[in-house]
């Protein structure tokens, strides 16, 4: 079991950095995943902590010991691989034990072990195949079984899922949840798809261009960004953007339209110019008028539960979710109405949360 | 298969033609001769010819000469292949590590492939050449130690030195290509079940590597029946005493030196045999690698 | 990766280095060679550092061997063989494998099968068809009776002769075949996608403008990587060019580089001149090794691909 504790890492190729300085501390069993889109660094970061890639600056110490300079194998780190990297002349049974067999384990307690791990992930009828004869999610199944098999002290997944179709995806999410409960090893999950981690996370790192935007539970994440850039990439259907200027009890829109906000944070910040999110969710369809402004139908999509309304607003589009699925007509102006605890508020020029005084004062989710 | 095609099929047939026409006039129409010439005893240049069976085939095979020139082949063959596919393995597996350097290191194997059989022949046969350079040295030292010009087995040394080393070149390409082939994260999950590096090559690399290994085993061993000639010409012209008379290299002799049409042909049909088989047993094995992955 | 495998890595170096030695030693010696006089080529101990002789040598072998007028016709021989190849690999694959007619297959297996007949084994008969290029033909219409009806007929009789022998002709048409070049082709065309030949289709172009227009663009990496295998085959022809050549303004380099030193079995009493046949010999080399060098991308892409 380890803790894994990242300070002011660095990477860089040459003179091109893609990681600039990141800190992390990932307690013991916990199951984090770091989410962001391709090139945000998140998987190199993955690869330094594996070993597969140097470290340029700071250090990554793994249940107390630096393990800058160990190799792979010396960090006691399992990964599975997001194109799985299956051993294509090995049958299942040889992949799954292979670590064990370099590790000089006797061939019958290993090949017992294999049999137990290949139980627990269903591929007992699968073990004298060879990786290329299976389905997509048995090839995913015995890559998570060669992790498991070594007992590792941290778990690491390079977007393990992004090969398989929606449904089986869902599936080997509740599969990867269900086996950490079980084994209760430290993980490390990369994916770019918000969801994913969303639902997998007891923790979410959300980065963008080689920084750490934001650090916290699920929860946080969602009810409170950090940036523009966190609540754009976390929740769909998407926030919507708007911009103003904060004035007594509200944001004043362009149009003239007025959106209002919490007594204490519009006290904060009066006069500053910010951007605000609103959740589609969160929103209420009312007739023209009775809104905090009103905006153009253009067409709605049915999800079933609820409804996904899009709209006209000034020059830019939003859209509103509503399980009331109230009848709206096309190119007809509708209010929309807009709950004061629900509004994300930004600063117009960094991107950052703007919070209430006191919220200030109090120091970052950890970062 | 496309099934988007045109429609003018004559179109079609005058693309193909003149290849067609090339291959008829240049290889069947050649082969067919050979068989033709090796089942009748024919008179160079016309005049009367005989249907006689097998007994050209016969000939050459009850002829000593014949099945010399099989052995010094073979040991040719074996010889060549081993050297030059195990020199060009160890070095491809090696410059795959990608250490520093790497590139120059891949230039410096590559550019011998360039240099023709006869100029590979020529600096070979000078550099073992006894009157001069190192060997003359060494049989300064050691009188008649070095004597390719009399001695047949230092010829057939001197002889699979030069077609191996001209061949590695070759080989590196494929099996560096064949190595680079190998996704990384293959390796990347050897490192991580805690493989090291020359176990990794025994694991991972080289099993993976069968395939192209067996490629290249039978084109080497092909090469060999075929592509000496312009060495064995520069080198020995097939001495001394035959001991590097290769199968190629005899037929050519029996052809046009001793005007043997009928023997030379059934020595080539032999050949064809031995190139055929070699071919369809290469063929049914990357049927399988297809299969593999 | 991190690994630290620092006794590895010395003896990879090593291993490394001894190969580098390997390939490039023996022709250290033959450029120290090129460069001595005759008497230190026989020195002992023998020399191992180039002297001044090199251009000087040179200068010899090029006018003992004719280089000039060899290296234009090998020039000439290479330039053909070349362009024969690509433009026959190119219009064989395309008549396959875009047309639909019964005969694709069996007519990509007769030139692929070609692959299992490489010259020297059938050299003999080769060199015979090369006398008369038209001898195949002659065959056949003596036959078929038509060489004796056109006789009948006309009173002419039918004598096809087309000698290839010490010609240009006769030292690149045999050569042009290319099953490797037309599988790599084809290989290529297979993976054009059909909605390409059906926009060229509704674009009104026909099938030799889809071919100019189209395909002969998309297929310059193609060109490239045969052009470069092709030209150092061909600069290298040696067997071939040794039979149908006995006129020497025809001569190519490498069949000249043989008689740059007396055959080891022949009786004449002429020394060897090592140092000149040495000299001959980096000369000749010299285009195929800048090909290779300055090519490798498109040569290695071209050698894997084709497979021979």
């Amino acid at each position: 079991m380890a803790n894994i504790s990242i300070s002011d890492v660095r990477k860089s190729y040459g003179k091109d950095e893609v990681v600039h300085g990141v800190n992390l501390e990932i307690a013991n069993g916990e199951f984090i995943v770091i989410l962001g889109p391709s090139g945000c660094g998140k998987s190199t970061l993955l690869r330094m902590i594996a070993g597969l890639e140097s470290i340029s600056a700071g250090q990554i110490a793994i249940a107390g010991t630096v393990v800058n300079d160990l190799e792979p194998r010396e960090r006691g780190c399992a990964m599975v691989f997001q194109n799985y990297a299956l051993y294509p002349h090995m049958t299942v049974a040889e992949n799954i034990g292979y670590a064990l067999k370099v590790s000089g384990m006797a061939k019958a307690e290993r090949l017992e072990k294999v049999r137990v791990v290949a139980a627990s992930v269903g591929l007992s009828e699968f073990l004298d195949r060879r990786p290329g004869q299976l389905s997509g999610g048995q090839r995913q199944r015995v890559a998570m079984a060669r992790a498991i098999i070594r007992e590792p002290r941290v778990f690491l997944f390079d977007e393990p899922l992004s090969n398989l179709d929606a449904k089986l995806r869902v599936q080997m999410r509740h599969e990867i949840r269900r086996i950490h409960n079980r084994i209760k090893a430290t993980s490390v999950f990369v994916t770019h798809d918000q969801q994913e981690g969303m639902t997998l996370a007891d923790r979410l790192v959300v980065m963008n261009k080689g920084n750490i935007e934001q650090v916290g539970t699920p929860e946080e994440i969602y009810h409170s960004p950090a940036s523009v850039y966190v609540g754009g990439f976390i929740g769909s259907p998407a926030m919507n953007f708007l911009s103003g200027q904060i004035v007594a009890g509200g944001v004043m829109l362009a149009n003239g339209g007025k959106i209002p906000l919490p007594q204490a944070l519009a006290v904060a910040h009066n006069g500053s110019l910010a951007q605000i999110g609103l959740r589609p969710e969160e929103l209420t369809l009312v007739p023209a008028g009775k809104g905090a402004f009103d905006a153009t139908f253009e067409f709605s999509e049915e999800l079933g539960p609820s409804r996904l309304y899009h709209f006209q607003f000034e020059d830019l589009t939003l859209s509103v979710l509503s399980a009331d699925k109230p009848p709206v007509e096309q190119g007809k102006p509708m209010g929309i109405r807009v709950e004061a605890g629900s509004v994300h508020l930004f600063a117009a020029d960094t991107g950052k949360r703007l919070r209430a005084r006191e919220a200030v004062a109090q120091p970052e989710l950890v970062v | 298969m496309k099934r988007a095609v045109f429609k003018n099929n004559w179109v079609a047939a005058l693309m193909v033609a003149p290849q067609l026409l090339i291959i008829f006039v240049f290889f069947y129409w050649p082969t067919s001769q050979a068989m033709y010439w090796a089942f009748t005893l024919e008179q160079p240049w016309g005049g009367g010819n005989t249907w006689v069976g097998f007994d050209n085939f016969a000939a050459i095979l009850f002829d000593d000469l014949y099945w010399y020139s099989v052995q010094v082949s073979v040991v040719y063959a074996i010889g060549a292949t081993v050297l030059s596919v195990g020199m060009a393995l160890i070095l491809a597996v090696f410059v795959d590590r990608q250490l520093r350097g790497f590139k120059a290191y891949k230039i410096g194997m590559i550019w011998p492939y360039a240099i023709a059989a006869p100029a590979v022949g020529l600096a070979f046969r000078f550099i073992f050449n006894p009157g001069a350079g190192i060997m003359l040295y060494l049989n300064d030292a050691f009188p008649g130690a070095w004597d390719p010009n009399g001695n047949g087995t230092h010829a057939m040394i001197m002889v699979i030195v030069a077609g191996a080393w001209k061949q590695i070149a070759y080989n590196f390409i494929f099996f560096l290509a064949g190595l680079q082939s190998i996704p990384r994260s293959l390796l990347e999950a050897g490192a991580m079940d805690g493989a090291r590096v020359l176990r990794r090559m025994r694991d991972i690399q080289l099993p993976l590597l069968a395939p192209t290994f067996f490629f290249v085993l039978v084109i080497n061993i092909t090469d060999s029946f075929t592509d000496s000639f312009g060495i064995v010409d520069t080198m020995t012209g097939g001495g001394p005493a035959r001991a590097t008379n290769l199968m190629v290299y005899k037929i050519f002799n029996d052809g046009f030196q001793g005007l043997d049409y009928s023997g030379a042909a059934a020595q080539s049909i032999i050949l064809m045999f031995l190139v055929v088989a070699l071919t369809v047993v290469q063929f049914r094995y990357i049927e399988r690698k297809v299969h593999y992955t | 990766m991190i690994e630290r495998t620092p006794i590895l890595n010395i003896v990879t170096h090593l291993i490394l280095l001894s190969g580098l030695i390997l390939m490039i030693f023996p022709m250290y010696l033959v450029l120290v060679a090129a460069s001595l006089d005759l008497k230190d080529v026989s020195a002992i101990p023998p020399k191992m550092f180039p002297g001044d002789q090199l251009w000087v040598n040179m200068g010899v072998a090029w006018e003992k061997a004719k280089f000039g007028e060899k290296f234009l016709n090998t020039f000439i021989v290479a330039f053909g063989v070349v362009v024969g190849k690509i433009v026959l690999a190119c219009i064989t694959a395309f008549g396959i494998v875009f047309f639909d007619h019964r005969l694709r297959m069996p007519i990509f297996w007769a030139v692929f099968i070609t692959l299992m007949l490489p010259l020297e084994v059938r050299i003999v008969p080769t060199y015979a068809v090369a006398a008369n290029a038209l001898q195949p033909f002659q065959v056949f219409m003596d036959v078929t009776g038509l060489t004796w009806a056109i006789n009948a007929v006309t009173g002419i009789e039918v004598a096809l002769e087309w000698n290839l022998l010490n010609s240009y002709t006769g030292l690149i048409m045999p050569l042009v075949a290319t099953a490797t070049g037309t599988f790599l082709y084809r290989q290529f065309f297979l993976t054009i996608p059909d909605e390409l030949v059906e926009a060229a289709k509704m674009d009104g172009a026909g099938p030799v403008r889809f071919l100019r227009e189209i395909l002969v663009p998309l297929s310059v990496t193609n060109i490239a990587a045969l052009a470069t295998i092709m030209f150092v085959y061909s600069w290298n022809q040696y067997l071939w060019p040794l039979l149908v050549i006995t006129d020497q303004s025809y001569g190519m380099v490498a069949v000249e580089l043989g008689r740059l030193v007396p055959k080891i079995t022949s009786t004449g009493g002429e020394v060897a001149k090592w140092n000149i046949a040495m000299a001959g010999t980096l000369i000749v080399m010299v285009p195929p090794i800048l090909v290779v060098i300055f090519m490798q991308r498109w040569f290695v892409r071209g050698l894997i691909n084709t497979d021979k």
